[in-house]
């Protein structure tokens, strides 16, 4: 079954083009890395499919139905950096984040839901700091309870957006492994994943990109030089600065 | 909360100001909690500003000062405001500091003008507030907007809470982020104008961030966060109003806005966790204990160079070592006194290690030494690298880490620089023997 299919997902920031006509169809039970060089539009690419930024065109499904639809069985976990670690609430309470999607917008968390975070966070190895505030955790324990709230939601597809970024080597290795089980349950994971040397032993599809979708397959397929070089050697200048003038016309620079 | 309760606490207190100053303090204490951890303080000075043409519109508009008139001209200017500021963002490639200044600036001036060319009594109250002219009506609407907002605060706190910390992920949740966004500004502007005849349009921010302010550096969760500011708030509030009750030449808004401000600087000095004195203490308390313990670290290496033969080193070679004055040697040996780490010989003139003092002076030069060889071997430094290093971790290690160091090192007797590293054990059957001939060394 496909899990994710997008067409011709088009993105815009400040009138530039940032994602350009992405056609993209992503079978269930697939460990998939988002490649690219820096704005390249990966992380784009997952902010306007879950709708947190959004699109000047295409459309997205998720398991066959618009992804507005099928929200309960998709997860997501944004940058580390994206967020406020001050913030007044514990490693506990992030966790329990997890499991306001199944509640819905009133229903209180109960013994059930603490249960399932306990378990998320015993899963990554936090439990033990689930009282703490969390800004007193180190950079990779701080992407551990990130991952934690996603094991708690229990989602059937997952976007993450640069897990492995400025973390230790242990919490790498938990992460590679906590992906690797969710693929044998049979979930679908996309990754936004900047470090090329790891891209191929760590995903078994890999999705390049800059600003337009370069190739889409299994690793070994598209790992090699010609299509690697595509992706990183340079934009392609005219499609920049057409698509630029494009994006100005009245008619698809209207934000939704 | 029914009518008659209100009518008995208004007969009790003999006054409306006090429940109007409750009211205020709840509400801006509440909903201000929001404020800071979203960093939107400036947001709600702004529409604090931008209700103020409202204002001067309900009082033109109803000539027999109707508060809901003035209420509803005051929130609709206020989020007017909020909207202007989100155009501007959204249009142009200015961000939303500079937005926020120039609605803040232009409808409050807009609402001076305004009220100028009209002469209108009574409008300067609500310029810095003023709650002893509180009417019957201005009572009731406070009351009842302050019930609305604690009611719609306590439905939507979990999703406020997601969406505070994590907008993305509320997002993804399915959360209805837009109407939550519009709800919590809309409580914002409620709020703003439930407080602004209490302090004034002017200072009604410092009742929504200050109390909340507050209350952050006193806990680490958002639930205790929000009762402390409620309690700081309405403290304030009364407090302010009756302080401002003993000289009738002194506005209520500026004496609670003082007051909350005051509470404020106690508990930023005073908190005991993140409070300036707490963090003072504690750097200074540390500072003394590496102190004590490089002074521990000198006699030992001075009684390690003679071998252990003697007990006891002689300030004047203490000084010596420690590039120190006598007068100075004199007062780092008095702190390992007081401590019971050391005992003086009489006179002063030498000092030695009681068994507390031979055990932590121990320590330090075996972690010290531990380390040193960690980062040749393991973390291939040169030998000449490590010193500096290893002259403040000796003091940071812990019981288990120094554990592991010594696995790791497999159990070594000497360090990089050839100096055996000294066992607790070892050390302490040593100094039982030199320490009978205490009083013989010097």
């Amino acid at each position: 079954m496909i899990a994710l299919e997008t067409h011709d997902l088009t993105v815009t920031y400040h009138k530039r083009p940032v994602l350009y006509g992405v056609d993209v169809e992503v079978e269930e039970g697939s460990l998939v890395g988002i490649i690219g060089p820096n704005g390249a539009g990966k992380s784009s690419l997952i902010k306007s499919i879950m709708g947190v930024i959004p699109t000047s065109g295409g459309w997205t499904k998720v398991f066959g139905k618009p992804i507005q639809e099928n929200l309960h069985r998709v997860g997501y976990v944004p940058q580390r950096e994206s967020v406020d670690w001050d913030f007044p609430v514990t490693v506990m309470d992030v966790a329990l984040m997890g499991t306001y999607g199944k509640l819905g917008l009133f229903r209180r968390a109960g013994k059930k839901e603490k249960f399932i975070a306990s378990e998320a966070l015993d899963k990554v190895g936090m439990l033990p700091y689930a009282k703490r505030q969390i800004g007193n955790l180190s950079g990779g324990q701080q992407q551990r309870v990130f991952l934690a709230r996603a094991i708690a939601q229990d989602s059937d597809l997952y976007f993450m957006d640069e897990p492995f970024t400025g973390v230790d080597a242990a919490t790498e290795a938990t992460i590679i492994t906590l992906l690797k089980e969710m693929r044998e349950k049979g979930k679908t994971v996309l990754v936004v994943h900047h470090d090329l040397q790891t891209a191929r032993d760590y995903f078994d599809h890999l999705l390049l990109l800059n600003m337009r979708l370069v190739a889409y397959g299994k690793t070994e397929d598209t790992y090699t030089t010609e299509l690697l070089q595509k992706t990183y050697g340079g934009r392609l200048t005219i499609l920049d600065e057409v698509a630029g003038q494009a994006a100005n016309l009245p008619e698809a620079s209207h934000y939704q | 909360m029914s009518l008659d309760l209100f009518h008995y606490l208004a007969l009790t207190l003999g006054q409306k100001a006090p429940i109007a100053a409750i009211c205020v303090g709840f509400c801006c204490g509440l909903l201000g909690c929001f404020v800071v951890v979203r960093r939107v303080a400036l947001v709600g000075d702004a529409i604090s500003h931008a209700v103020f043409p409202g204002v001067v519109a309900g009082f033109i508009w109803s000539p027999d000062r109707n508060p809901w008139m003035i209420f509803l001209c005051a929130l609709v200017a206020g989020l007017f405001g909020v909207v202007v500021v989100r155009a501007i963002v959204s249009s142009t490639r200015l961000k939303s500091d500079a937005a926020l200044g120039i609605v803040l600036a232009s409808f409050f001036a807009f609402g001076v003008f305004w009220n100028s060319t009209q002469q209108l009594a009574g409008v300067k109250g609500y310029l810095f507030g003023d709650l002893t002219t509180i009417a019957d009506g201005d009572l009731w609407m406070m009351t009842g907007a302050t019930a609305a907002v604690t009611t719609l605060i306590f439905i939507f706190l979990r999703p406020f809470r997601v969406l505070s910390f994590d907008e993305g992920f509320a997002i993804g949740l399915g959360y209805p982020v837009r109407f939550l966004n519009a709800l919590f500004f809309g409580l914002l502007a409620f709020a703003v104008v439930v407080a602004m005849q209490a302090v004034g349009v002017i200072l009604v921010s410092a009742m929504l961030i200050t109390p909340a302010a507050t209350a952050y550096l006193l806990t680490d969760r958002i639930q205790k966060m929000m009762g402390l500011s409620v309690l700081i708030g309405v403290f304030a509030a009364v407090g302010g109003w009756w302080i401002s009750g003993l000289d009738n030449r002194l506005q209520t808004g500026p004496v609670i806005t003082l007051l909350a401000s005051f509470i404020f600087a106690l508990i930023y000095l005073f908190a005991p966790r993140h409070g300036v004195l707490a963090k003072f203490l504690r750097h200074a308390g540390r500072k003394s204990r590496v102190h004590r313990e490089n002074t521990l670290k000198s006699i030992y290496r001075i009684l390690e160079g003679e071998g252990f033969k003697v007990a006891g080193v002689g300030v004047e070679q203490l000084a010596e070592v420690r590039k120190l004055s006598i007068e100075d040697v004199l007062k780092d040996g008095k702190d390992l006194v007081d401590n019971d780490e050391a005992t003086w010989e009489e006179g002063k003139t030498a000092i030695y290690l009681t068994s507390p003092g031979w055990r932590r002076a121990t320590e330090i030069v075996r972690n010290h030494r531990l380390w040193e060889l960690y980062l040749t071997d393991q973390a291939d430094y040169a030998a000449d690298h490590v010193h500096d290093d290893a002259e403040k971790i000796e003091h940071v290690l812990g019981a288990d880490t120094v554990r592991k160091l010594e696995r790791d090192l497999n159990f070594p007797e000497f360090d990089p620089h050839g100096k055996p590293i000294p066992s607790l054990e070892a050390t302490l059957t040593m100094e039982k023997t030199i320490g009978k001939q205490e009083g013989t060394g010097y």
